[in-house]
């Protein structure tokens, strides 16, 4: 099984609280903007929920 | 199974730290009931874009600032509108204002803070407003119109960023305070001569060294007198003056609330003896903790990572603990709980304190507690562009913050972090 995640870019601030939580999944890129693995292994689900409480923009989403 | 307590686990304040208290609960393993009470209409919801994207919107909905609600957290029973007024925790009691008396087997105290607001010979309130609820900033929005005169008292994060929005919306803004610059306790003296020469830049004013001594108009506001006797116009009147800890409710109770509700470096709150009340814990802005990672002195930490780190290190606590008194668990399953939970006694709470701040183009991110330093130094870029500040307190890192470079700022955290593994 998988987990789908979505990042609304167009509230994503870039603050990148959410690249300490799952590091597996997210990054700053160069540009210090947002970059991240859409599809991930189940047993990054604890990581990913994670990053979505710590984002201050409330951006990410897991899809159903 | 864990068993079903009958009396439930009481969250007082259903807000962001609560719901994740709650949680963290249901997560390691608490079944049992869970009642949050909440003095606010709203479920929990996501309050620092109301200085800012929310504000800046063409309307303040609650839907755009709603934390998610989990499946786990569904059956948490909310109790909203509603104010704890009293608590007694020698019986394991809370009553609210409409005399209601909720029991509890675990205490969490979420209640977090308000607004500071100044008093006024003329107690006038139309065009006079606070930001700190959800219904604070639609009551705002409504009046930040094109041309509108607004002056904001307190030069803070809150004051300096609502000024930014206010400004971008069309309004001529005033920055009132009696510190020499803005955020200046924080940032220290460089770095916030930097944050105000870019809001001048955009337009903002700012009157610094001042202080509001009283309001002008009879209807509504027309005018705040200032200290040096003059007269700033103003239409719409913003007080950012810092906040006070919403503790009242627990007054007659052992506890010491002179700032908070002070906590062990678990949370546990604390009697005034220093002994601990076992089942009663404060999360959030009104937690006053020991952190070993910043030399163990007890402080209040208002920044936005502290309610979700503490909701999750009192709601792993609770929920092992209920597991290891629940006498229908086999032993095994006991074992593992007492080993969780002295794990995380062991471990304590030692957040990294982290903030950001966006205004106008100026984006602000920072790690640790630049409020201990005595000293900061630019070490990357240019105070003009993007650059990274360090701070430290008798020679010893103890934050750091940049504008932009936001790479290079992350990099901090984990060094505390690898301080606190020493």
């Amino acid at each position: 099984m998988t987990v789908k995640i979505n990042v609304d870019m167009a509230k994503c601030q870039h603050y990148g609280q959410c690249v300490f939580e799952a590091p597996k999944i997210f990054r700053l890129n160069n540009d210090d903007k947002l970059e991240y693995t859409a599809e991930a292994d189940d047993s990054e689900l604890a990581n990913v929920e994670a990053a979505i409480d710590v984002c201050p923009m409330q951006a990410i989403f897991i899809v159903e | 199974m864990v068993k079903l307590l009958t009396k439930p686990v009481l969250i007082v304040g259903a807000s962001m730290a609560g719901l994740r208290t709650a949680e963290a609960l249901r997560r390691f393993g608490y079944a049992g009931p869970i009642t949050a009470i909440g003095d606010e209409r709203h479920a929990p919801y996501n309050r620092p874009p109301l200085s800012k994207e929310v504000l800046s919107g063409d309307e303040v909905t609650f839907e755009s600032v709603a934390f998610p609600q989990r499946v786990a957290t569904a059956d948490v029973n909310w109790v909203l509108g509603n104010r704890a007024v009293t608590a007694d925790l020698g019986v394991q009691t809370v009553t609210t204002a409409d005399g209601q008396v909720f029991e509890y087997s675990n205490l969490v105290i979420a209640t977090g803070l308000r607004p500071k607001q100044s008093v006024f010979a003329n107690n006038l309130q139309v065009g006079r407003h606070v930001i700190r609820s959800l219904d604070d900033a639609v009551a705002l929005r409504n009046e930040l119109r094109p041309g509108a005169r607004v002056v904001v008292l307190g030069a803070g994060f809150i004051g300096c960023e609502t000024a930014a929005t206010a400004t971008k919306l069309g309004c001529e803004v005033t920055v009132v305070a009696p510190s020499k610059l803005p955020i200046q306790r924080i940032l220290g003296d460089e770095l916030a001569a930097e944050v105000m020469r870019r809001q001048r830049v955009e337009g903002v004013e700012f009157a610094m060294g001042r202080q509001v001594t009283d309001l002008v108009g009879a209807d509504r506001i027309q005018g705040v007198l200032l200290d040096n006797g003059t007269t700033l116009p103003c239409d719409v009147f913003i007080e950012a003056i810092g906040s006070l800890c919403n503790v009242e409710w627990l007054e007659g109770n052992d506890l010491d609330i002179s700032d908070g509700v002070l906590t062990d470096g678990n949370l546990h709150a604390r009697k005034r003896s220093g002994d601990i009340w076992s089942n009663v814990f404060a999360v959030g802005d009104v937690a006053k903790f020991e952190n070993a990672l910043f030399g163990g002195e007890t402080r209040r930490i208002e920044h936005w990572n502290i309610p979700t780190e503490s909701g999750k290190h009192v709601g792993q606590l609770i929920a092992f603990q209920c597991q290891i008194e629940d006498p229908t668990v086999d032993g095994e399953v006991r074992a593992a709980a007492v080993a969780s939970r002295d794990a995380v006694l062991t471990a304590s709470f030692k957040p990294v304190p982290s903030f950001w701040s966006d205004q106008f183009d100026v984006h602000l991110l920072a790690f640790g507690l630049l409020t201990l330093a005595d000293e900061s130094r630019l070490v990357q870029g240019d105070i003009s562009g993007d650059c990274v500040f360090e701070y430290y307190r008798a020679g010893e890192l103890v934050g750091a913050a940049g504008i932009g470079m936001r790479s290079v700022v992350q990099g901090y955290r984990n060094a505390f972090s690898r301080e606190e593994s020493k």
